[in-house]
């Protein structure tokens, strides 16, 4: 296989992400569009490690899922505050900083 | 067409259609089993990039310890369908999706179409950096630093998700 096919797959799976982000409105759905698209760049990372033979790019997706691991857990935590507060959680009733 | 090449287009489709069951399904539950395909066909890849800590790691924290969080979350908030947002095509869902088919055009033509230099290298030279053994040692001598700080970043989010979780704080 060629750098390129893992590229572009990584792309692929980014775009699905983003579109998730922009278009959903479920606020626990549109988290998992956002690990999606941690997860798409960390294959991009890996592959490029593994095409040029450097350890680096391994060790970032390490700490990339650490920060992930506590980023879920602090946004999980948000999502039960807001749904304690506002018995929802679909994003367009969270509008209070909006001016 | 040799084994490898099979393995990675299996696995892609497979990446690649979950993603996008991920993104569609109304039910957050389904999403979120989904979601845990498509970890686990990700974990598969990084084996065919002879990346092996990182798939196990992949399993272990992914797709064991965050998608159990997730669940565990849907099921205390428990939703159902989303029905009641009814979900049809609107203005902004429009400009999203070709705002998305744009920057993957984007991607693709720089992926593609655009030569940028970049150093000789080939996928059998990975093979000895992504094992276990080659991991640790490299974590606990040159990213010894940042691994230690690692903990210290674990401990807020833990106490964070605590706090914000808690009914009322005393």
């Amino acid at each position: 296989m060629t750098i390129q096919a893992y590229l572009i797959l990584s792309a692929l799976a980014f775009i699905l992400g983003v579109i998730g982000v922009l278009t959903r409105r479920n606020a626990i759905i549109v988290f998992m569009s956002i690990e999606l698209m941690l997860n798409s760049v960390n294959l991009s990372l890996v592959a490029f490690s593994s095409y040029l033979g450097d350890v680096r790019g391994q060790m970032l997706v390490f700490f990339v899922m650490t920060v992930a691991a506590a980023e879920a857990a602090v946004g999980l935590a948000i999502i039960i505050a807001l749904f304690r507060n506002k018995q929802t959680i679909n994003l367009d009733e969270m509008n209070i900083l909006k001016w | 067409m040799t084994l490898e090449t099979i393995l990675f287009y299996t696995l892609g489709m497979i990446f690649v259609g979950s993603a996008l069951m991920v993104i569609t399904r109304r039910n957050p539950v389904i999403a979120a089993l989904y979601l845990i395909l498509n970890f686990f066909c990700l974990a598969g890849l990084y084996l065919t990039l002879h990346a092996q800590f990182i798939a196990v790691i992949q399993v272990l924290v992914y797709a064991g310890a965050i998608m159990v969080l997730f669940l565990f979350v849907i099921m205390l908030l428990n939703l159902g369908d989303e029905q009641r947002l009814a979900e049809k095509i609107s203005f902004r869902k429009i400009l999203a999706a070709g705002l998305g088919v744009g920057l993957l055009l984007e991607l693709l033509y720089i992926v593609g179409f655009i030569d940028v230099p970049m150093p000789e290298g080939d996928f059998s030279k990975g093979v000895d950096i992504g094992t276990v053994e080659y991991i640790g040692k490299e974590l606990f001598t040159t990213y010894l630093f940042p691994f230690e700080v690692t903990s210290i970043l674990l401990l807020a989010a833990m106490v964070g998700a605590v706090v914000l979780a808690k009914k009322k704080l005393e």
